[in-house]
């Protein structure tokens, strides 16, 4: 910024400043359910990255011998069918969620995002096009997208990511595109425009900011769906291939043995549970604390 | 009106051709064609098949052309009520489709019913007893029904109901038209697993949108009118507070329609899930291209029927 003597105009003119970070953390960790979520993730995170330290046993290492074992104070939650503990697979478990809620988070973010700037920033014809291929990406329910994608793509980790990226790309490009839209509107951008500046990078400029709060929103929610619909791809035999460690994959392997061995199929459903319910937390308690009605009150 | 109707019915077409694109081609991305991959798996299992027989097939599935005149056959079928002919069954998907499509229907169509005739209530009564016990466990509840994998449901109703007291049986489905009782039995569990998240979605939506409707002018005037509070609450309230809930059905079908791949694979139902998971591991390209048009032409015409029985329920909505 060149000009300095805008910027104090402003600030006499602007209300009482109220301390904008103090009141959105205030306002988030209100909820006590929040605080459990933010919780969950740090110790879903630490898991995934220390991994290594905390199961007792390679994930891997299968033991026939002594298969299909109930609980005990070698083998926490037992062993599986091959004899693998299933403690240490439960924490690798972690990494393989992290690295797909995180990863299809961040793919899908950006080429969404990329997306609804051009449909919003170009209008017309562009604007039509991109906008329809994503209503008919909508059109599948996201599990089925995602599977005729994995079946084209094949399984595996990346093949995963890609296929989930794909499927989840249209809520981010619908909220850029409304947020591009509305922020062209604006006399600001044409004044912009005016001076010649680049427009293009005007708006980005502008429309970013603007559409910070939402998207920030909807990333943490999808963070949770993603990591369910892996879990459900998974849970087909479609996702994770054996003998990588996925929550899914447990569960549906240990289903043969429910009546006996619940534990085999409960511990790593309710594994994924606990962590969607916690993004699904703290998405809610981002959206009360970053609501702009809100905004400037204490 | 009826000009909004037709933009919308031919938005929808448009978008059916996009799904039938994306469908036919993302297929076509897959190493070999469908009758090398069927050979394959022949192959695999002490068949042997000559070239001349594989052109032969490819000659009769209309493989030997190329890729976009074999998608306007296959639309040109669509048109006549065909489509196609899976190559490992040597069956018609559309016979295919005749069995599995009403089993999934029956167990989506209750789910769907019952999620959202319980969400509506449930939404409801905790918005208009704010604060109560109930509310706090309709929150709780639709929280949970969000974040667990329909999976989970399953096994907790199959632990219980199935294993334990032995009440339910464990796996199968059988149409309601062929035998009631045992239809009934078997459907119980697999439709609850289908409605608990959009009934946790329907119920959160159907909450919130009570509460926004609670503050508005009218239902404070309806109140000082001395109306009872029956009146007050399924004339001024609910009606008004249900039309962002019904946008929320063309959701709830995606979300029935998805769980049903997993719930059909839980208890070994026959239905459309089962059908495309069979097919994608067999990569019978015919099934999987007919299956997920079938599904995503569903859910267009769900939101078609949603958004022209808008006026319907908020006359304020104008159509231009």
């Amino acid at each position: 910024m060149n000009d300095v003597s805008t910027t104090p105009a402003v600030e006499t003119i602007a209300a009482p400043r109220v301390n904008e970070w103090k009141r959105f953390l205030r306002v988030f960790f209100q909820r006590k359910l929040v605080i459990v979520g933010v919780a969950v993730i740090l110790i879903w995170v630490l898991t995934a990255i220390f991994a290594p330290l905390i199961a007792p046993y390679d994930p891997n290492l299968q033991n026939l011998k002594e298969n299909l074992q109930p609980p005990s104070s070698e083998h926490w939650v037992g062993t599986d069918n091959m004899g693998r503990d299933v403690f240490s697979r439960l924490v690798y478990g972690t990494r393989t969620a992290l690295y797909v809620g995180f990863g299809t988070v961040i793919v899908s973010a950006i080429i969404g995002m990329i997306l609804g700037l051009l449909a919003g920033y170009l209008g017309g014809v562009v604007n039509a096009i991109i906008m329809r291929i994503m209503d008919a990406l909508m059109g599948f329910p996201m599990l089925i997208l995602a599977l005729l994608l994995a079946a084209v793509l094949g399984g595996g980790l990346q093949n995963v990511i890609i296929a989930l990226s794909i499927a989840t790309i249209p809520g981010y490009t619908r909220l850029m595109c409304a947020e591009t839209l509305s922020v062209r509107e604006n006399e600001y951008i044409m004044a912009q425009r005016a001076i010649g500046s680049k427009s293009f990078r005007t708006m980005v400029r502008h429309v970013l900011p603007n559409a910070f709060q939402p998207l920030l929103v909807l990333i943490t929610t999808m963070i949770g769906n993603v990591i369910l619909a892996e879990a459900g791809l998974s849970f087909i035999g479609i996702g994770i291939q054996p003998p990588g460690a996925a929550w899914g994959s447990m569960a549906s392997a240990g289903i043969r043995d429910l009546g006996t061995l619940p534990w085999l199929c409960f511990a790593p459903s309710l594994a994924i549970a606990v962590v969607v319910f916690a993004f699904n937390m703290v998405g809610d308690g981002l959206r009360d604390a970053l609501d702009p009605k809100l905004r400037g009150t204490l | 009106m009826t000009t909004y109707i037709i933009r919308r019915v031919l938005w929808g077409v448009v978008v059916l051709f996009i799904v039938s694109l994306i469908v036919f081609f993302s297929l076509r991305l897959i190493p070999g064609d469908p009758v090398q991959i069927w050979a394959g798996q022949q192959m695999g299992s002490g068949g042997s098949l000559s070239e001349e027989m594989l052109d032969q097939l490819r000659a009769k599935h209309g493989l030997d052309k190329p890729v976009p005149i074999q998608y306007l056959n296959w639309v040109k079928g669509i048109f006549q009520g065909d489509l196609g002919e899976s190559i490992r069954y040597k069956d018609d998907v559309g016979t295919i489709l005749k069995q599995r499509l009403p089993v999934t229907l029956v167990l989506g169509l209750v789910a769907t019913v019952l999620s959202t005739v319980l969400g509506i209530f449930f939404g409801l009564v905790a918005a208009i007893r704010r604060g109560k016990w109930i509310d706090t466990l309709v929150t709780i509840l639709s929280y949970v029904g969000l974040c667990i994998p329909v999976f989970l449901a399953a096994f907790i109703l199959m632990y219980i109901f199935a294993l334990k007291l032995r009440w339910l049986p464990f796996i199968g489905f059988e149409l309601p038209w062929n035998n009631f009782g045992k239809s009934l039995r078997q459907g119980i569990m697999p439709i609850i697993c289908l409605a608990v998240t959009p009934l946790a979605v329907t119920a959160r939506q159907m909450r919130s949108s009570v509460l926004e409707v609670n503050n508005m002018d009218y239902v404070r005037t309806a109140w000082s009118k001395g109306l009872r509070e029956r009146v007050v609450v399924t004339r001024h309230v609910l009606k008004n507070s249900l039309i962002p809930v019904i946008t929320l059905l063309g959701i709830s079908i995606g979300i029935i329609f998805g769980g049903s791949v997993i719930v059909e694979q839980v208890f070994n139902i026959p239905g459309m899930g089962r059908m495309l998971v069979d097919a994608i591991f067999q990569r019978d390209y015919v099934i999987i291209q007919g299956g997920t048009l079938v599904i995503a032409f569903m859910i267009v015409l769900v939101n078609l029927i949603v958004d022209i029985s808008y006026g319907w329920f908020d006359p304020r909505i104008r159509y231009e």
